[in-house]
Order: C-alpha cells, then sequence, then structure tokens
C-alpha cells in the first residue's frame, strides 16, 4: 500500500491540481477554472479512514509541516503535525490545503483569468469560508476520499472545521476547533474593516491592478500590524516589551520605532508583504466576515448541527480576546442542544489568540486523547 | 481501571445499561468511563477544573468545562436519563437551585454528599471548639472548597420542600455499606437516588 501511495502521483508534498467541476459560491456564482494547491504526509490506509484534514488560518498556507518555500522556514504547526505529535504521519494520512482566495497556488486574486489572460484581481468572485470547504470537498474527491476521521483547524481554520460538519456532516467523523468562532462580531469585522483600508489607500493598490507594478505593501504592511495586535494580549504585549526603548537609552523626541514594540510589528508588517498578495488579504477578511453559521438557519446556531453524529472537541484559551471563550461556549451550548458529543476546554495562556500556535502541552494532550477514541471506534 | 470510589461504585452499580447519563462535576471522568466500559453507557460530563476536563477528554470521554452553578440552565428537560452530581453538591453556591436542575434534565438524579453530622465531626466541633478537620474533610476553614456543609437530615428536608421523591439512598462509613438506623449520626457518606414527584 505504502509503495502504492509514492507512486500516486496525488499525494505528497507541494501538490496542485485543478478540480474537474466548478465550485457553486454562496454569492450564487458558479466558478470554474478553481486551482487548489495541497500537501499530503503519511500514507492512506487500506480502508481509507484514517484522513485528516489540516486547515489553516487567514494567512497560513498548505505548509503545516514542511519548510515554507518563500520564508524559508519550518512548517507553521509542527507542535502539532509531525511524528510523535497529536497528528502523526506514521498513523495518519494528512492534508493540507491552500485555501481559495489565497495566494500560495490555490485560485485567487492573482491568479490568471483564462477569459483575459490577466490576473483576476477585484474581477475575482467575493468567495466565503463555506465555499472555500466546497472547495476542499471538492479535493478530497479527486483523492479519494469520502469520510475524514477527523478536521483540525484553529481560528479561520476552526471556521472552516464548523462549516464542513455543518455542510458535510457524514464526511466528518471528528472535529476540532481550537480558538475560533461560529460568526464575526461587530469588533472583529471592524479590525478588518481597518486593514482593508489601509489596503486601499495606499496609491499604489490601484483598485486591485497592482499585478506586475509595485504591490501596495505599505498599506498591507498596516493591515498586518493592525491585526498582529489582536492576535496577542496585552500582559503578553506587557511581558515582551513593556515600555523598553529599541536600541537607544533615551526617547528620540521623533517618530522612529523609539519603543521596542514599534519595532517589533513593524518588522511583522514588513516581513509579512514578502510572501502574501494585499487582494487576497482582502478576499480572505472579507469570507471571514461574511461568517456566521446560524445565518442561513434563522439564527440558531443548533440548527447547523441538526442530527449530527460528528464528535466535537473546542477549546479556546482565557487571553484570547479576538475569538474570546465565550465564543466557543456559545458553540457548545448549540451543539449541546444539537445532542451532538462535545468537549470543550478553556485553557490558560497569557499568550491570546496565537497561543494556539505555540507550545501548548495540554493542547495537545486534548487533541491526542480526542482523536485516538475516534480511531478506536 | 482502578477501582471506583464506593459512592460512585454504588451509582456505577444503580445505572441502567446503555442510558444517557449525564454527570456534573465528573472531575477526571472515572465514573464516566467505567460507565461507559461497563454499562455502554453514553456518559457526557460538566467539569470546573481545566486539567480535569483535559484529562477525561484524553480518555475519550465527552466534557465540558463549565459551571454547576451556571451552566445547567442550558440543559433541555428530560435530556437525559439520570444526572449525577457526586461529592459536588456541597461546593456549589446555591445546591438547592442545583438540585432543581438536577431532577429536571434527568428523569431521575444520583447525589452523593459528605454528611456533615457524622459523630466524628459532631465530636471535634463539641471538644474541640474548632471547625473540624478530618479524614474525609481535609480542609481548613479557610480554603475549603465545601462552602455548604449539609447533613443528611439538612438534606432530607431540602427534598422535602422541594417536593423531590428518593428513590434510593445508600450510606456509607469507613468505606463500607452501613444500615440507615441512625445515619445521621453513623454514615460518612450518603447516596441518594432522586425523581420530580
Amino acid at each position: 500500500m505504502a509503495l502504492r501511495m509514492q507512486e500516486d502521483t496525488r499525494f505528497g508534498l507541494d501538490r496542485k491540481t485543478r478540480l474537474l467541476g466548478p465550485v457553486r459560491l454562496d454569492s450564487g456564482a458558479e466558478f470554474a477554472p478553481v486551482d487548489i494547491a495541497y500537501e499530503t504526509y503519511g500514507a492512506l490506509n487500506a480502508d481509507k479512514s484514517n484522513a485528516i484534514l489540516i486547515c489553516h488560518a487567514l494567512t497560513g498556507d498548505q505548509y503545516v509541516a514542511s519548510t515554507h518555500p518563500v520564508t524559508g522556514k519550518d512548517g507553521w504547526w509542527t507542535r502539532m503535525v509531525g511524528p510523535g505529535k497529536p497528528i502523526d504521519p506514521a498513523r495518519h494520512c494528512i492534508i493540507s490545503i491552500n485555501v481559495m482566495g489565497s495566494c500560495m497556488g490555490s485560485s485567487g486574486p492573482a491568479s490568471i483569468d483564462p477569459t483575459t489572460g490577466a490576473a483576476y484581481a477585484m474581477g475575482f468572485p467575493v468567495i466565503t469560508i463555506p465555499d472555500m470547504v466546497r472547495a476542499q470537498a471538492l479535493l478530497l474527491d479527486h483523492l479519494g476520499i469520502e469520510t475524514l476521521q477527523a478536521i483540525v483547524g484553529g481560528s479561520m481554520g476552526g471556521m472552516q472545521v464548523l462549516s464542513w460538519a455543518a455542510l458535510y456532516p457524514d464526511r466528518v467523523k471528528s472535529a476540532v476547533v481550537i480558538a475560533s468562532t461560529a460568526r464575526h462580531s461587530a469588533q472583529n469585522i471592524a479590525f478588518h474593516e481597518v486593514g482593508r483600508q489601509a489596503i486601499m489607500a495606499d496609491p499604489r493598490w490601484n483598485n486591485g491592478a497592482y499585478y506586475g507594478h509595485e504591490a501596495p505593501s505599505s498599506g498591507l504592511a498596516v493591515a498586518r500590524m493592525a491585526a498582529h495586535i489582536t492576535y496577542l494580549s496585552e500582559a503578553g504585549l506587557t511581558e515582551k516589551f513593556g515600555r523598553r526603548l529599541q536600541n537607544r537609552d533615551a526617547k528620540s523626541f521623533g517618530f522612529d520605532a523609539d519603543f521596542q514594540v514599534e519595532s517589533y510589528l513593524r518588522y511583522q508588517g514588513l516581513s509579512f508583504v514578502d510572501r502574501f498578495d494585499a487582494n487576497s488579504y482582502l478576499y480572505i477578511t472579507r469570507a471571514m466576515d461574511y461568517f456566521d453559521l446560524a445565518e442561513p438557519h434563522d439564527g440558531v446556531l443548533a440548527r447547523a448541527f441538526a442530527g449530527t453524529k460528528t464528535r466535537f472537541c473546542l477549546i479556546s484559551f482565557d487571553s484570547d480576546w479576538l475569538y474570546p471563550t465565550a465564543e466557543s461556549r456559545r458553540i457548545v451550548h448549540a451543539l449541546n442542544a444539537a445532542g451532538a458529543a462535545v468537549s470543550f476546554v478553556e485553557l490558560s495562556s497569557p499568550f491570546g489568540h496565537d497561543a494556539f500556535l505555540l507550545e501548548a502541552p495540554e493542547m495537545n494532550r486534548i487533541v491526542d486523547g480526542f482523536l485516538r477514541a475516534g480511531e478506536q471506534s | 481501571m482502578s477501582a471506583l470510589r464506593p459512592d460512585l461504585a454504588i451509582i456505577a452499580r444503580e445505572v441502567r445499561a446503555t442510558a444517557r447519563v449525564l454527570d456534573v462535576g465528573c472531575g477526571d471522568g472515572q465514573l464516566m468511563a467505567a460507565l461507559r466500559d461497563t454499562k455502554n453507557v453514553d456518559a457526557r460530563g460538566l467539569e470546573l477544573n481545566a486539567h480535569d476536563v483535559a484529562t477525561a477528554v484524553s480518555r475519550g470521554l465527552s466534557v465540558i468545562q463549565g459551571d454547576a452553578d451556571t451552566d445547567l440552565a442550558e440543559y433541555p428537560d428530560g435530556s437525559f436519563d439520570y444526572a449525577i452530581l457526586s461529592q459536588t453538591l456541597q461546593t456549589t453556591k446555591r445546591p438547592d437551585l442545583v438540585l432543581d436542575h438536577l431532577v429536571r434534565i434527568g428523569r431521575e438524579a444520583f447525589v452523593s454528599f459528605p454528611n456533615f453530622a457524622q459523630w466524628r465531626i459532631r465530636f471535634a466541633h463539641m471538644f474541640g471548639g474548632r471547625m473540624p478537620v478530618t479524614k474525609q474533610l481535609p480542609h481548613l476553614w479557610y480554603d475549603t472548597p465545601n462552602i455548604h456543609h449539609v447533613t443528611i437530615e439538612d438534606f432530607r428536608s431540602l427534598l422535602h420542600d422541594r417536593n423531590i421523591e428518593i428513590e434510593g439512598q445508600w450510606f456509607l462509613s469507613g468505606n463500607k455499606p452501613r444500615a440507615d438506623r441512625f445515619a445521621n449520626l453513623l454514615a460518612q457518606h450518603a447516596v441518594f437516588k432522586l425523581r420530580r414527584k
């Protein structure tokens, strides 16, 4: 079996395929062609029952546990995925997919529109989280995987997990939703709007038609800086930077990055623009803002999960003010009302929303036990 | 499987096979795991302590981190065959309201608690003149999680006031079952099986 897997070019690192059919979008349009970039680790077993899909966050990608081709850094979730980790290629066939709308190989605004021969730019359709999930489901069809042993995701990845469970309940046995929400709040939308306006205010944005010219990197960097603050916590920032000055003994009485926290944010903004497309940032933040899983069910979240047989595990972090524990509890109550098997725990961390990407032994212990219990049944 | 605490062993024995059970204050899920493994019970848990929840989930159990005082209102009437509250009643802010929820959520309920009228405790109080510290209640007065000490007679009186029927009762001293007679004086622990009238 393992030998056949090696010969099967659908599986492996840095894969890309064009979906056979169009993706039916929430906006009503049918979108084609759709390219999907993805990676797989580990072998699919004989009865195809060991597949785990990892869903990435806003600026994440398919390089979960392999070297990022642009930054040269390790994968973004090697603490959770890898040999001896809760999600282990020795046991699981792990699939990670670059979301539609992104810029790491899947179709997005930077992709070429075959009807014009130029980049879609703002001609790319506005997509939603469920649209991303529909495209992922088509990719799984292509891989010949009907049922997922588990889907795991944090932040926007968690939104995809919830959408999967609502759209394709029979294809998902276990769902792990970390530091996430079933809807974007006014505050979530507000922060995203600041980021989008920063991009659009950059003259190089040029209504999105900047491909082949200089990108609106100043605007994108500001968007990233604003967003990055929401991924941390006040306590975390205070501990890391306090009011300490950057490479100087006294204030400059100017507008250089006097404070370490300013220097840090500027670095976060600058390094981000090297690996991310500004229009993708607009489209994906829009998709997140449109996300409200209860909306198609008259606002009753429990109905999104009616009759589900999927097992759920939700984890939140006490210092996460982007998607606070109350949002996870709302999902838990809805799942309880739907009679679903659900576990939930709020973990303590000083690191805010980003805690799910960092060293968190308790999180790993929970995910490991939850997944293993699902493998027995 | 390690041996169950004696009050849990009684509850585990009495629960019907394949029932739906909500264990409120389930700790690390010892009772839930026993019910699942020996009686194929569909068990769900609620527990305040995050570390205990993590342990229970890592055992493959469905446990939600939450507070009996605030979160039981979320559960619909009669959604479980049994609601279980073991050694937790005396730690809640409003034991009376928690009890109401138990017999509302479960068609039947099990409640176990340490009996504060057991003679050793009376003795310690009467002659020591201080809040009793015993093997079964080892905490000092200022750091005890047991904020509502209750006796078997107090509990019976609350059941009467709340119109809750006793379907079964078991008493323990020194981890051994003992007769109903003089239970309020002699029993260290009590287990009640309840139902709303």
